[in-house]
């Protein structure tokens, strides 16, 4: 920890030498102005208008209790509508254009791979709120989602172990992009070093809103019945869940004979559904909204009286958004400026009390650590938290189990200071 | 209920004597039922796996009533002095009872109770428990439930049960039922005569479940004894060969399922598209306010009536969404296409920008999440056909109802005035007006006609997918698919169009993946059209004479 302090002093000064007088763009009057950066229309709108709406909520809060640096804080929401290259523009815009201190925003991996370059060209600093495939480290982005090995991983861990039943066959089923491909990826090198082989392993991609997955239930029936327990992994995404769920509780496909464990379908995603046939299949996250704690109870608390809905629902990337915001805050207050290099800075090592519980912390590789929780439906559209892990998880940039990336280091701190290198970049400072 | 499920419980175990145990030495087993009450509660998954075990055997009819509870997830430990009670979610509150006598306990918050979790594992180990016990139950319809979990879940203890249970059953049924899951629990069994003998019994199964129970005994790493391996791996294969015939079957059915839906969403468009030759790329938003209607009537269903009105809402929905959608239609007809008859891409634009505004106008009323539109009762589940293929009841009744709107839409055309007057202006404009048609009257009824069928597929549509703005989007592409693969201007094309195409893509899908399905269903279209450009059932009409 002193270490980490240590190396986030040496950087900063290192950053602050090198700083242009950009530094001094952001005013030192008027309001503070954080990027919204989250679709409000088009096929992301489901998911992505909750979390405008809880970083709106939180920047009420924070103004409510005097502002940040004295000052009020003022966010800017604009609508890059789930069209990717609008997401570059839009982000252009707030940084350019606004003078942003931060950005909030983008769900879908390929949205966030659309602003990296603006990013990282304008030096702005984003918080990215999702679970993701993780192989990725700018120094331009703050990852708040979990990474797969604060996922996926564990989630399988847990279905081969006596308490999750014990699979031996897995079925990998996704919609046919890059988030799944990868996660897939990485899970089959995990299978493969767990004694699995490839003939108990099944994938299986869908178009994105695929409605019709008669074929594909019937599929992984016939692929169960080989007098191995078998288990489904799902990365399917988006709106396709309500068919495929609908489907399977048709067929009569219970949890206790097939479970089906979910990386993207959390509370929001089940308000479309009816759960009492579901009862049983599982998601991995690092939040439930069930998980039973003071802190959490008054957010859910504070967001119902903000949405005036006692129905609204609370989810997972909104509680990274939480921890974001809250940690950019602290960061901003530890460095006095919302300057970009400073807040890097003081961003490393920051600590916030998550709704979890738990209290995550940020590392250098710009990744949280992060409890990983499984959960089982419940016929009320919420999880029941079945098993969770005693301690935070480092987050892993790079999967050690896809042979390039294990290779690759993420580490913004002396003497790495680099997001995807083999060797350090500064490992001859110490030897001379 | 609570107490009389206790008391039957309790005449079991006295008739049948399943608890030797409780017969013989009372206090000793009242020590071992109170360890196996500490059992459940531990937080170590083993023990209260071994708990469950111990309450099934010893037939203590309390174990029953706790069993159930804990397997509903409503059992939990009172902190203040460990226990047990029954509590109901009320908030954040739980409200307590006693889970034995049901006598009530108060209110406590959510601090004051432990919940015990049960995962997966524990909820079938509790299934298997509780089946175990069932099979006793004077209940035929209890006994048959329990029957079925027997099958799923063999064991020793399983097979102890069925045979106790056998000597005391009549119903020639279950007692097959019975047989079937004695054998499958004897799969396991050391003696290898037993296992041959449950081999021989599962030989003229065709289930995917008896061919999962047969697996491990094909395999050198699991089955010693070569003579058993052999005698396995010919069942399976014969097995085997049953269930890739049923597959035949499945793959039919799902694509005429597909082939269903397919229909539903181009049957308006048919007529829009078909009969009259608009280009009209706001057919999907028509589908799309169906959807929305249902979803509408759904809600007043929920607010003014009492629930057991509930599941006939879709009923009500039918007919309101048909005429909404027809209204639309007409409005859009008078508004705008009329004045673009003959130029088809202004249409095309025209009621491009009209689906987008219908679009954002669904958005601004009812938010861009997704709507829930329930199931009704009847048209949840669905049915074991043979060798696990289930047919759901929802595709089911959408195939049926698909196939009765072609027929009364067909029944239109032929036999009415409306329908006679409708052909008569597609065949010739001048003529019919010259015979004293109003034909702008029966273009706007026309396109109502076809936007009011629209709607009333996306009632039917609603109960398969999401209810979003974005619907319609999903379903355009592929109704202009099927009515010009079809033949525009026909209906019998339209419905050969949606059924192949649907057929095709569900037995493509097995081995290409749905992706690379669709793509090769569209070059075969692409193709297809080179060949054909009218479809598969070229019409004379004013469609084609553009």
């Amino acid at each position: 920890m002193k270490l980490l302090k240590r190396a986030a002093a040496v950087l900063a000064v290192a950053g602050l030498m090198g700083a242009s007088g950009e530094a001094a763009r952001a005013a030192d009057e008027g309001p503070i102005k954080i990027g919204v950066l989250h679709s409000l229309s088009g096929t992301m709108a489901i998911s992505e208008t909750t979390l405008k709406d809880a970083i709106l909520m939180m920047v009420d809060q924070l103004n409510a209790s005097g502002g940040l640096l004295g000052r009020e804080v003022e966010a800017v929401v604009v609508d890059p509508a789930s069209d990717w290259p609008l997401f570059a523009e839009k982000a252009r815009e707030l940084i350019e254009g606004e003078k942003v201190a931060a950005v909030f925003g983008c769900w879908t991996s390929v949205s966030r791979k659309s602003v990296l370059p603006v990013f990282e060209e304008l030096n702005g600093l984003l918080f990215y709120p999702v679970q993701y495939e993780g192989e990725e480290s700018s120094k331009n982005v703050f990852y708040t989602g979990a990474a797969p090995n604060q996922q996926a991983i564990p989630a399988v861990e847990y279905l081969m172990s006596a308490e999750g039943g014990s699979a031996e066959r897995f079925v990998l089923l996704g919609t046919d992009y890059v988030y799944p491909r990868t996660t897939n990826k990485i899970l089959r090198a995990f299978l493969h070093s767990k004694g699995v082989s490839d003939d108990d392993i099944m994938e299986n991609y869908t178009p994105f809103g695929h409605s019709d997955w008669q074929t594909i239930v019937a599929d992984v029936k016939a692929f169960a019945s080989a007098g191995k327990k078998t288990a489904v992994v799902s990365t399917i995404n988006g709106d396709a869940n309500v068919p495929f769920y609908k489907e399977l509780a048709n067929q009569g496909i219970s949890a206790t004979e097939i479970p089906v464990v979910a990386f993207s379908v959390g509370e929001e995603e089940l308000a479309g559904i009816d759960t009492s046939n579901l009862v049983g299949h599982l998601a991995s996250w690092n939040y439930f909204m069930s998980v039973d704690n003071d802190l959490n109870y008054a957010f859910i608390d504070k967001w119902w009286e903000y949405t005036g809905d006692k129905n609204r629902v609370t989810n997972d990337p909104m509680e990274a958004h939480y921890i974001g915001f809250n940690m950019w805050v602290q960061a901003v207050r530890q460095a006095g400026t919302t300057d970009v290099d400073a807040v890097r800075q003081a961003m490393y090592g920051q600590t916030v009390r998550s709704l979890s519980g738990y209290d995550v912390q940020m590392h250098t590789n710009h990744h949280l650590s992060k409890p990983v929780m499984i959960g089982e439906i419940q016929p009320d559209g919420q999880f029941e938290i079945v098993w969770q892990t005693e301690s935070p998880i480092v987050a892993q940039a790079w999967s050690p189990f896809i042979p390039e990336s294990a290779k690759l280091t993420a580490d913004w701190s002396y003497p790495w200071v680099c997001g995807n290198c083999t060797e350090p970049r500064y490992a001859d400072w110490f030897t001379n | 209920m609570l107490r009389l499920r206790t008391l039957i419980a309790l005449l079991i175990v006295a008739l049948v004597g399943l608890a030797p145990l409780a017969a013989t030495a009372a206090d000793g087993d009242e020590e071992v039922f109170q360890a196996a009450l500490k059992g459940i509660t531990a937080s170590s998954f083993e023990e209260q796996l071994a708990a469950i075990d111990t309450l099934a055997g010893l037939g203590d009819p309390r174990a029953v009533t706790l069993l159930r509870a804990l397997g509903g997830g409503m059992l939990q430990v009172r902190k203040s002095d460990g226990a047990l009670v029954v509590a109901e979610r009320d908030g954040r509150d739980y409200i307590l009872s006693d889970p034995f006598t049901g006598e009530a306990m108060g209110t406590v918050s959510r601090r004051d109770v432990d919940k015990i979790t049960v995962n997966n594992a524990l909820r079938g180990a509790i299934t298997a428990a509780l089946s175990r016990l069932a099979l006793f139950d004077p209940d035929v319809a209890k006994r048959r439930e329990a029957v079925a979990a027997a099958l799923k879940y063999p064991s020793p203890e399983m097979a102890t049960a069925l045979n106790k249970a056998l000597e005391a059953e009549e119903d020639a049924d279950l007692r097959r039922g019975m047989e079937r899951a004695l054998a499958a629990a004897r799969i396991s069994s050391p003696d290898k005569a037993e296992r041959l003998a449950a081999i021989e019994t599962f030989a003229g199964s065709s289930d995917p479940d008896i061919r999962s129970l047969l697996m491990p005994l094909q395999d050198e790493a699991t089955e010693s004894d070569p003579e058993v391996r052999t005698a396995a791996a010919e069942a399976i294969k014969r097995i085997d060969n049953r269930l890739a015939l049923f597959r035949l079957v499945g793959n039919l059915y799902q694509g005429i399922s597909l082939g269903s839906v397919l229909l539903l969403a181009a049957i308006g468009l048919a007529i829009t598209f078909g009969v009259m030759g608009v280009i009209n790329m706001a057919h999907g938003e028509m589908i799309m306010l169906g959807a929305y209607t249902t979803f509408v009537v759904q809600e007043v269903f929920v607010a003014a009536l009492p629930p057991a009105y509930l599941n006939y809402y879709l009923i009500v929905a039918l007919p309101v969404a048909f005429l909404v959608t027809a209204l639309v239609g007409a409005a859009l007809e008078r508004g705008v296409i009329r004045f673009l008859y003959g130029r088809p891409l202004e249409t095309l634009l025209a009621t491009w920008g009209v689906s987008l505004i219908l679009q954002q106008v669904v958005r601004s009323i009812f938010g861009a999440t997704n709507r829930r539109v329930a199931n009704p009762d009847w048209m949840t589940g669905g049915f074991e056909l043979v060798g696990g293929i289930v047919l759901t009841y929802n595709r089911l009744i959408i195939i049926v109802f698909a196939f009765a709107v072609l027929i009364a839409l067909a029944a239109l055309l032929r036999y009415s005035f409306f329908g006679l007057q409708m052909r008569a202006v597609t065949q010739s404009r001048g003529m019919a007006s010259a015979m004293g048609i109003v034909t702008g009257r029966i273009d706007a009824m026309t396109f109502a006609l076809g936007s009011g069928i629209a709607g009333a597929a996306g009632v039917a549509l609603s109960q398969i997918g999401n209810v979003s703005p974005n619907l319609g989007q999903t379903y355009i592409v592929d109704s202009f698919l099927v009515v010009v693969f079809g033949g525009v201007g026909s209906l019998w094309g339209t419905l050969v169009g949606a059924m192949s195409l649907g057929i095709v893509n569900k037995f493509l899908e097995p081995y290409s993946g749905a992706m690379l399905g669709k793509v090769l269903v569209l070059v075969f279209i692409i193709l297809f059209i080179q060949k054909r450009p009218r479809g598969l059932f070229a019409l004379r009409g004013r469609a084609a004479e553009m």
